[in-house]
């Protein structure tokens, strides 16, 4: 089959909070932009695995991408949220530290934020730390208070990112893994994915833990991503109101160590720990590193109770070796391929910063960077039936009977909510995809109550049969089939021929057979016998 | 908003709120009001269609289904009103509830008497935290029942169970009887958690092996399950290094425990018990809230459906008292589980009510025993005992307290040895450490 052709001024490959994050920002300018992302959905790797932090920047040594990014990421991030309807708080945030040592290190944090330009860092005394927060571990001694730290939700902004993108004009291809590049006198010419080949102006990689391999592509080996594993628990609404604000401990050189932290629906998070993996695809959790987890974040709040855990999970982040910073800018040799790589923490927090960046070095490397005057940079946050109150509540009811319909009865998710998330502009087609649009399967039975009618309801809107509908693309099935298919298989190996070739004396049966006897016997069951084998 | 009055509201249409809400009507309560979040009446009975329901209470093997059209017709009979696809939103202290649907919209019920019935949840892998990939495959037993029996589809190929609760050990049968194979089942205890009928006709009349002490430790697969890494376990269930093996399979169900369903009693603020995380409740099963009275699996959870009906019945009759301003009043005693007993509830007897009829106290054994008595202690004294031939923390053990056993008097804090506070003790003892101690306890 021919492939198909499209022609791009810049192509985004990896549609996580980076990639979408630059093309909202491209999608202000006159450019033609195509955001490639292998996953069925956007957002679907490390952006859905972290600790849905803003930090304050405290942490990054002077002068590096992360600090600098950091810093201008956070001052953006009110307005950015405001503008996409996205869920942010402005917490604050605790570094505990439970030793006089420890303070020494806390004035050496707010010294470097002071460096770093993070506004307001203060000490604070053991009495305010538990005024503000009481569950915390009452030997803590001092708390680095950052007043710019704060909460989010890193898929609901890489999909309102991805979702602004689309409704300004960039073209968005799911299910599109880069196979192949082509590379003439010195520069990235198109980028192929199965079935489509688009010729192209600029690249930029935001592929996360696959950046290196997508530079590869175009002959470079500059970093290495050494997936650096980080496990989480998620804890019940129950007790999410053990802390106010996310709590460090001091860090460590390489990681800030296990935190506990609000979350913006309520719940309560706690991790990560940090394991180099080997393999991209290992995001499984283990029993020790849990037990890490949860020891750390008991360090932090002693009263933490393990039984409130509704789900665990596991996040891979990008650690580029040897930079040890982000590594953003031309990959050397190919300067219209621009990497957006190496995004570890503090990459959601620095991401409309990195946004920017991205924009500048495109600009700088020859782009032209003409503003749109119909660019709408305001994407409504989609209506949340738990979100209302009751009068606005019976108003939609009154619109809309779907409105009435509660499909998760965790987080009062109704019908409306989830039909209206499979028909956006960026298609969601799986059930963490409406998870993450609407919170239906967030909750604290997981899906055991609304799974079976979200796989109904993505059925009848999207067409796609019940045993195709995934979890989360690719063969994630959640059904293997009508119920007695199996049963039909097997009773129709059953019939005669195959008994004999079952002993051994007709085994020159060919396949065509098993075929028949499976189609007779449905016509049979159809009419209600049940003469052929016997189960 | 639509307002409704009534006696009684009744929250969850499953066998619990069926039978309360028929025994408040058939009592003398006035409006009655049912309320279900699901499209039909019958609740979780609607999708358990194996047979085994109602051998107690109707002396009839009936499946799910047929046990819940008893009672529907029983609630339709006596007169109760239903309200379908509706979901309860807000429980207040004041007796209102907020509940919405698609025709009516948000409906304010304002009660005289209110009976949570919400039955349970199942506890999913979060809640026992398998370590693991997170592939598509890995469903709560229930949820995969609900898949095969009410929707028409399978959830996978190859099986293995984790837990032996009734409803994995149900779906291992059903699966197989669906052309699945069902390659094994695990308990992490010593012994099984679902019935002993359970485990006889769905395991070892199917061929299907059950593994007591192994628990899953790890799940592979990226996108759908594809195997699991099972373990044995030591005595206090810590996975034992170097006795895992892989068992291929694309489903793990797992059957891990219910969880009594109490977010709304919560959001009224009353007592709950630490052990059954449901209510504590009084022997007409009022909570500590006035006016809010629970049932079935909100209160604990039932492993057969009889004595849900018989728990609701109580629920029922104590609603209609309160809405004819004609409950007990007067001293309450506190219940406590003592000696080889996990929980007793109710939690609180009201004296009048122990001198006038059978007061019934359901428990659970914290270890299977054989030949013991079960036996209510007040003030040091055996006031009441029974003898069984075994008991199993899977198997409820009711103790139906007798008229008279326990009078006023006797519970007295005077008698009841120190503590301002009289208790009635349930504990389960081996029979032959026998009456020389305890005394006074009847044969």
């Amino acid at each position: 089959m021919q492939a198909r052709r499209l022609a791009a001024d810049v192509v985004i490959i990896g549609a996580g909070v980076v990639g979408t994050g630059v093309a909202r920002e491209l999608a202000r300018y006159d450019v033609r932009v195509v955001l490639v992302e292998k996953r069925a959905d956007v957002a679907f790797g490390t952006t859905k695995a972290n600790t849905a932090l803003v930090h304050a920047g405290y942490d990054a040594e002077p002068g590096t991408w992360k600090a600098r990014l950091n810093v201008r990421g956070n001052s953006l991030y009110p307005k950015v949220c405001a503008e996409l309807g996205v869920a942010y708080k402005n917490t604050g945030s605790l570094v505990v530290a439970f030793s006089e040592a420890q303070v020494l290190h806390l004035q050496e944090l707010k010294a470097k934020g002071r460096i770093n330009g993070v506004p307001g860092l203060e000490v604070i005394p053991r009495e305010r730390v538990l005024t503000i927060e009481p569950d915390v571990n009452p030997d803590v001694v001092a708390a680095l208070w950052a007043p710019s730290g704060g909460i989010t939700s890193p898929w609901e902004l890489a999909i309102a990112f991805a979702e602004n993108a689309v409704a300004n004009g960039v073209e968005l291809l799911l299910s599109s893994p880069v196979i192949g590049m082509d590379v003439r006198g010195g520069r990235v010419s198109s980028v192929r994915c199965p079935g489509v080949v688009i010729d192209t102006g600029f690249v930029v990689n935001a592929a996360g833990i696959w950046a290196d391999d997508i530079e590869r592509m175009v002959g470079r080996d500059d970093f290495e991503i050494t997936p650096r594993r980080g496990e989480y628990y998620l804890f019940d609404k129950r007790v999410g109101h053990l802390v106010s604000r996310p709590l460090f401990p001091v860090p460590s050189r390489s990681t800030k160590g296990i935190v506990v932290a609000p979350t913006v629906d309520g719940n309560l998070i706690a991790g990560p720990n940090a394991l180099l993996v080997g393999d991209k695809g290992d995001l499984a959790t283990t029993a020790a590193g849990l037990a890490e987890v949860i020891e750390g974040a008991r360090r932090l709040v002693p009263g933490l109770p393990a039984r409130e855990s509704i789900t665990n999970f596991a996040g891979l982040r990008a650690v580029a070796v040897p930079a040890g910073d982000f590594v953003i800018g031309a990959s050397p040799g190919v300067p219209n391929f621009i990497n957006a790589a190496g995004i570890q923490s503090p990459g959601l927090t620095a991401a409309p910063a990195i946004a920017e960046a991205v924009r500048d070095i495109l600009a700088d490397a020859g782009l032209e960077l003409a503003e749109k005057p119909d660019f709408n940079p305001v994407r409504e946050r989609p209506t949340r039936f738990a979100e209302l109150c009751r009068d606005e509540q019976s108003a939609l009811i009154e619109k809309n009977p779907l409105w009435g319909h509660i499909i998760c009865r965790c987080e009062n998710v109704t019908e409306a909510e989830v039909v209206e998330a499979l028909h956006r502009a960026v298609p969601c087609t799986t059930l963490d995809g409406v998870k993450f649009r609407t919170r239906a399967g967030a909750g604290r039975c997981q899906g055991g109550f609304c799974g079976p009618r979200v796989v109904d309801i993505i059925h009848r809107e999207l067409g796609v049969a019940p045993e195709q509908v995934t979890k989360k693309g690719g063969r994630s099935y959640i059904l293997s089939g009508p119920s007695k298919d199996s049963l039909l298989e097997q009773t129709a190996c059953r019939c005669l021929a195959h008994a004999i070739r079952d002993d051994g004396q007709a085994d020159t049966e060919d396949v065509g057979t098993e075929d028949a006897c499976r189609i007779e016997m449905r016509e049979r069951e159809g009419v209600g016998g049940h003469a052929h084998g016997g189960v | 908003m639509r307002t409704v009055e009534c006696d009684v509201a009744v929250v969850g249409a499953g066998p619990a709120g069926l039978a309360a809400a028929a025994r408040a009507k058939r009592c003398g309560a006035g409006r009655v009001v049912l309320m279900d979040r699901d499209r039909e009446l019958g609740g979780i009975l609607n999708q358990c269609i194996h047979n085994g329901f109602g051998l107690q209470l109707l002396s009839q093997e009936l499946t799910g289904p047929e046990y819940a059209e008893h009672f529907i017709n029983e609630a339709r009979d006596a007169g109760v009103e239903t309200m379908l696809d509706t979901m309860v939103l807000e429980v207040t202290r004041s007796r209102q509830i907020v509940a919405v649907n698609r025709t009516e919209g948000l409906i304010q019920a304002n009660a005289k008497a209110i009976i949570l019935a919400m039955g349970a949840r199942e506890r999913n892998r979060g809640g026992v935290i398998i370590p693991g990939m997170r592939p598509a495959g890995v469903f709560t037993a229930g949820a995969a029942q609900r898949f095969v029996n009410m929707e028409g589809y399978m959830p996978g190929k190859r099986i293995v169970v984790l837990g032996s609760g009734d409803i994995g050990l149900i779906m291992a049968r059903r699966l197989t009887w669906e052309g699945a194979k069902v390659e094994a089942v695990l308990e992490i205890l010593p012994f099984p958690s679902g019935l002993t009928r359970n485990i006889v006709q769905c395991l070892n009349d199917q061929g299907i092996p059950l593994y007591l002490s192994h628990t899953v430790v790890d799940i592979h697969g990226e996108e759908r399950v594809e195997g699991v890494t099972v373990a044995r376990v030591d005595s206090d269930l810590r996975p034992i290094p170097g006795t895992e093996w892989d068992i291929e399979c694309d489903t793990l169900l797992l059957s891990v425990g219910l969880i009594p369903e109490n977010e709304l009693t919560r959001d009224v603020g009353g007592e709950l018990d630490p052990v059954t995380g449901g209510p504590v409740v009084t022997d007409e099963m009022e909570t500590s809230t006035p006016g809010i009275f629970a049932c079935g699996n909100v209160v604990h959870i039932h492993d057969l459906v009889d004595n849900v009906t018989r728990e609701a019945w109580t629920a029922g009759e104590g609603a209609a008292r309160l809405a004819a301003r004609q409950q007990p009043g007067g001293e309450t005693i506190r219940t406590r589980a003592g000696d080889g007993v996990r929980y007793v509830a109710p939690h609180l007897l009201h004296l009048d009510n122990l001198v006038a009829r059978d007061v019934r106290l359901f428990m659970r054994a914290t270890r299977p025993a054989e030949r013991v008595q079960v036996e209510a202690v007040v003030g040091g004294k055996v006031v009441f005992s029974k003898f069984e031939r075994v008991v199993r923390p899977a198997e409820m053990v009711v103790l139906t307290i007798p008229p008279g056993k326990v009078s006023p008097g006797k519970a007295s804090p005077d008698h009841a040895g120190g503590g301002s506070h009289p208790e009635l003790v349930v504990r389960i003892t081996p029979r032959d450490r026998d009456t020389a101690v305890e005394g006074g306890r009847k044969a």
